[in-house]
């Protein structure tokens, strides 16, 4: 089949923040490094660059990815949402507004990959998806409570050095109580 | 990292031509472990074929009762999906207990299956290791192997499978699919995985360049009371240091049907059938529970600093088959 010749890098376009934006890759390029170093996008961090941190973690299709072990030219055609793409506008996204008003950093390095985390958490908790603390896995038991337990173990992937942990569940807590008040009063 | 070509197939033909059987080429899936490992100079390919995009992602029933599962399906949506749930929770406790919820949006079944050990002496290239460059020695056996397998290893290696999801696919006697350029074929999850030996290079029966295309799992009745019992050294998003799957039915007082798999103790997910066939028909009670694991476990070759494992699966199993039996009879 070998259609084109053997190249290492390509030209690709990446959707971010709604946006598109073509440019040639070497093909070793993770989105995060493509993020940070071509777009100018820095608020996604690096912190281990291995998988074992989530401060890269960005929205990919609406789900939450690891963008350091994304290579870049396998995510043309996806839509990318960094933290710089989280808000409308000037006002911050309610994830955001629960983490300011709660404290839910000190350094603040981790706080990109974890607000991205959050906000993904909140919707898969809200479609329904179980987590290794969810007791009730039967799909008709709905979602479980929003538990600290529940919240701590869905957020096992971000990890903060500061130790923040204790603000950051309470963060997200506030922000998914938001939420659901705000879906039953459009109700 | 060596640089790479990079091809996005659209359909299994065309991933198959893509990587047309070259050793030098690999599939790309989600890319957790290949992409770290590429970064660590552990994985050099030439040429990446993406298989991402291939219409493999859906999980449909099966004609007989079971569950055919595509392999680009990801861990995300194999745990979450209500007829894994209903039938075989512990698959879906197996898979939320793997890993972060970013690593299970990207991950996938075939993937998971072909997922290389985490022994730190095979992602340190500056180190031994016959399963990286066969030949060149085991540095686990007589250094740093608190993690590693008591179950079925070799002097040659001791490493230990780091897969969650085959534990569960192992207890309800998976079949993986796959496809060659000579057409398809299946395999057995119990002859998936190679022995150890002295070829701990070769970790699967599938042939050179064959792409796992899905996992069916059968009708398993008894999958409906399983669980997935994970211990590591934290809470949470860390590899087990021992795992069991297990699936009891109680009629009477008596073991009807069991299923007992074991996660991180050997090169492989492994299937306790000597612990089966002591249970089956024996009276449900920690007695026999904790007999059946020591027949299982009598196979077990520890080294110094991994013997407790022995004493934890035995544990392990007593813990989750009495959970199982009480919870029947509520």
């Amino acid at each position: 089949m070998s259609s084109a010749p053997s190249s290492t890098y390509s030209a690709v376009t990446l959707t971010v923040n709604g946006e598109k934006h073509t440019l040639t890759v070497d093909h070793r390029t993770t989105l995060l490094d493509a993020l940070r170093e071509r777009l100018d996008l820095t608020g996604t961090k690096k912190g281990c660059d291995q998988g074992q941190c989530g401060a890269c973690t960005v929205l990919v299709d609406g789900r939450r990815n690891l963008s350091c072990l994304q290579l870049a030219v396998a995510a043309e055609g996806r839509e990318i949402t960094t933290i710089e793409g989280v808000a409308e506008g000037d006002g911050l996204h309610p994830v955001q507004e629960a983490f300011l008003e709660l404290d839910g950093y000190q350094c603040g390095y981790c706080t990109p990959g974890q607000i991205c985390s959050a906000i993904a958490v909140i919707e898969e908790h809200a479609a329904g998806w179980p987590s290794a603390a969810t007791d009730d896995l039967r799909p008709e038991a709905g979602p479980p409570p929003l538990t600290p337990e529940e919240i701590r173990e869905r957020m096992s992937g971000n990890l903060c050095r500061c130790g923040a942990y204790v603000s950051i569940v309470q963060a997200v807590a506030r922000a998914a109580a938001d939420r659901s008040a705000a879906k039953e009063a459009v109700a | 990292m060596r640089e790479f070509d990079y091809r996005c197939a659209h359909d299994v033909p065309g991933a198959l031509a893509l990587l047309d059987g070259d050793p030098e080429a690999r599939f790309l899936g989600g890319g957790t472990n290949l992409v770290d490992l590429m970064k660590t100079g552990v994985e050099r390919p030439a040429r990446l074929v993406d298989v991402r995009e291939l219409p493999l992602d859906r999980i449909e029933p099966t004609a007989d009762g079971g569950l055919r599962i595509g392999a680009t399906v990801t861990n995300s949506d194999l745990a979450a999906h209500p007829e894994v749930r209903r039938r075989y929770p512990a698959l879906t406790q197996a898979v939320l207990a793997g890993a972060s919820g970013q690593l299970r949006n990207m991950a996938t079944v075939g993937g998971n299956l072909l997922q290389r050990t985490r022994c730190g002496y095979f992602a340190d290239i500056t180190k031994p290791c016959n399963k990286r460059v066969p030949g060149s020695g085991c540095p686990a056996v007589e250094g740093e192997h608190h993690n590693h397998a008591v179950l079925g290893a070799s002097e040659h290696c001791v490493a230990t499978h780091p897969s969650d999801m085959g534990v569960a696919l192992a207890a309800f006697d998976a079949v993986v699919s796959y496809a060659t350029p000579d057409g398809p074929g299946e395999l057995p999850f119990g002859d998936f995985y190679l022995p150890v030996g002295d070829t701990p290079h070769r970790e699967t029966a599938l042939p050179p360049g064959a792409l796992i295309t899905g996992v069916t799992l059968p009708a398993v009745p008894v999958a409906a009371r399983s669980r997935y019992r994970k211990v590591r050294e934290r809470a949470s998003y860390a590899f087990a240091i021992g795992s069991v799957a297990a699936a009891l039915d109680v009629r009477d007082g008596v073991v009807h049907d069991v299923r007992l798999a074991f996660g991180a103790v050997a090169s492989r997910p492994w299937r306790a059938r000597t612990a089966e066939r002591a249970l089956t028909g024996a009276p449900a009670d920690a007695g026999t529970f904790a007999a059946a694991a020591d027949a299982e476990l009598a196979a077990a070759r520890p080294l110094p600093h991994n013997a407790y494992k022995v004493t934890l699966m035995r544990n392990l199993v007593v813990a989750e088959l009495t959970r199982l039996t009480e919870e029947a009879s509520r």
